[in-house]
């Protein structure tokens, strides 16, 4: 009688390929995967909870810290969510400044997804070229909002200031030379030999297995369904962009490489579109009940300085009801669930994190891949850890 | 399409075009600076160490209407406050606990005389940590060390707060 024997083995939370803080309990047979099993919530921070004490104000920060990697794609939904229970406008401009920093947060956020991918199979050098574009996109979310990484930019009906004199043609001049970059990075990685063995056919994923896990994003769009909320749900000023949806063929983690590097392509489109077309007016709605009046105004106005003061103290109240918002942040469809019970704080907001779908799949993923595909395969599923574990 | 993909790989095309292209980017003007001696540039919104302002006679700006202490969702200033002999409304004490603070600049935004304001010095770290619980004194010394930038940065911004 053969009896089968199997290792378990601890990875993580403290592996460099880890991808921040994820603990895998593998069983391995040999070389090979038998079983995965993750361990989250060593990020764990109460969110949700903490969200249930904050006013609508005070919550828009600590969803910069769910993906930190594209902060302003998650204070979008939850933006949205407000804006949709209170049944507001958001102003033109606002909504197109909004659509212009998403999609800096998505070549952010892709950006850092590929050449950590790469990083993992071993290239070193794209993760270089990438932190270098990186940096000047972290400079704009600085120059817009006064922080590189913690924005609090996206307010309840609107954005909190107008762009800074000159940002716009900064931009510009970005977008006209990132696709050279974009470029070179594939001529490191799209034929190179190596980087094909460690992706082409590893983690493959089917249309039916991807719709039954709950994948969402590049997950999905990576096996061929061409689903991307941007375009069958549009949400703020998307309509008025024409964009492309690119999607995978087979569902490796070769394709998903693909999809992300032409989203960024997109992403710079709609950029460009984004400040040529950009409308003139105000940024945020201007109910005083809500948004917050200018500083100029405090000194003349009674009026404005009464709502300053119960903004800030108080806080507006969202009428009863319960709403669902979800946009297509880099990783995926990032949902909040938020049940107001007409007060000023969220009775409740769940957060629905892509990357908590995508990560379940890891035993599906990987069984009977070997131990060196684990890497890979986190890598192109794209995990953070702040939204994972919230 | 297939016989060129066979010589592409035989002759190794997609190493030497990489390689190429890596040896091109050395040539390249450097992207690093030298951290202490050079620093990037940062723009008049950046939400730094916080400071106290005073008025240009010497006089603190801030009135305790404590709308700093209300909004900030770390909870990590603390406000005392009293009716000076002159019938003002003044701080007696005015603690932020840095390493609560999660740098929101709501607190900025919500003060109504530019008292309380996030400045441009980001180097500000310690080595203990009783050293980060601010109180009023050392805010106001910010102030007075960072005026000329802030009250520029505040100036040059105004139109958009």
């Amino acid at each position: 009688m053969t009896k089968k024997r199997t290792m378990n083995m601890n990875f993580g939370p403290q592996h460099p390929a880890a991808h921040g803080v994820l603990r895998l309990i593998l069983e391995l047979d040999g070389e090979v995967v038998e079983r995965i099993d993750p361990h989250i919530g060593l990020l764990h921070r109460g969110t949700e909870k903490l969200i249930e004490h904050k006013t609508y104000m005070q919550a828009v920060p600590y969803f910069d810290r769910l993906d930190y990697v594209a902060p302003m794609n998650q204070e979008h939904a939850f933006a949205l969510a407000i804006e949709k229970l209170l049944n507001i406008e958001v102003p033109i401009r606002g909504q197109y400044i909004r659509v212009l920093f998403c999609e800096i947060g998505r070549i952010l956020s892709h950006l850092l997804n590929i050449t950590t991918q790469a990083l993992d199979v071993g290239a070193l050098t794209p993760s270089l070229w990438g932190f270098e574009e990186r940096e000047t996109l972290m400079t704009f979310y600085e120059r817009v909002s006064g922080s590189r990484l913690h924005a609090n930019y996206f307010r309840a009906g609107g954005v909190h200031q107008d762009l800074p004199r000159g940002l716009g043609d900064d931009i510009i001049t970005f977008c006209n030379t990132f696709p050279k970059v974009i470029d070179d990075l594939e001529t490191l990685l799209t034929d190179n030999r190596i980087f094909k063995q460690r992706n082409v056919n590893i983690g493959i994923v089917t249309k039916q297995e991807a719709l039954d896990h709950s994948f969402s994003g590049v997950m999905l769009r990576g096996s061929g369904v061409p689903w991307d909320l941007r375009k069958s749900q549009p949400y703020e000023c998307y309509k008025d962009f024409n964009f492309k949806i690119p999607i995978g063929k087979n569902g490796d983690c070769y394709d998903r490489y693909l999809c992300r590097v032409e989203e960024m392509r997109e992403s710079v489109k709609i950029i460009k579109d984004c400040i040529k077309k950009m409308p003139t007016g105000p940024v945020k709605t201007i109910d005083g009940k809500i948004t917050p009046p200018k500083k100029e105004d405090l000194k003349n106005s009674m009026e404005a300085l009464i709502h300053h003061f119960k903004l800030f103290s108080e806080g507006f109240r969202v009428p009863e009801g319960e709403v669902y918002t979800c946009v297509e942040a880099p990783k995926g469809e990032f949902g909040v669930y938020l049940i107001s019970d007409g007060s000023n704080k969220p009775y409740k907001c769940k957060i629905r994190a892509p990357g908590f779908s995508h990560l379940q799949a890891m035993d599906y993923l990987l069984k009977g891949h070997m131990l060196a595909d684990i890497p890979a395969v986190l890598g192109s599923l794209d995990i953070v850890f702040g939204e994972v574990d919230r | 399409m297939k016989i060129n993909r066979i010589i592409k790989t035989i002759f190794m095309a997609d190493f030497i075009t990489g390689l190429l292209i890596a040896v091109k980017k050395v040539f390249n003007s450097k992207k690093t600076i030298n951290y202490p001696f050079e620093k990037g540039k940062i723009s008049p919104r950046y939400r730094g160490e916080h400071a106290l302002r005073r008025y240009p006679n010497g006089e603190e700006r801030c009135i305790a209407c404590k709308l700093c202490e209300a909004v900030c969702p770390a909870q990590a200033i603390t406000i005392e406050s009293e009716i000076r002999s002159d019938g003002a409304r003044k701080t007696t004490r005015y603690d932020i606990d840095m390493l609560k603070c999660i740098y929101c600049g709501l607190c900025e935004e919500s003060c109504p005389v530019d008292a309380i304001v996030q400045g441009p010095n980001f180097e500000f770290g310690t080595e203990t940590r009783e050293e980060l619980y601010y109180n009023k004194e050392k805010l106001l010394e910010n102030g007075d060390k960072w005026e000329s930038i802030l009250a520029e940065n505040i100036k040059s911004d105004s139109v958009y707060r």
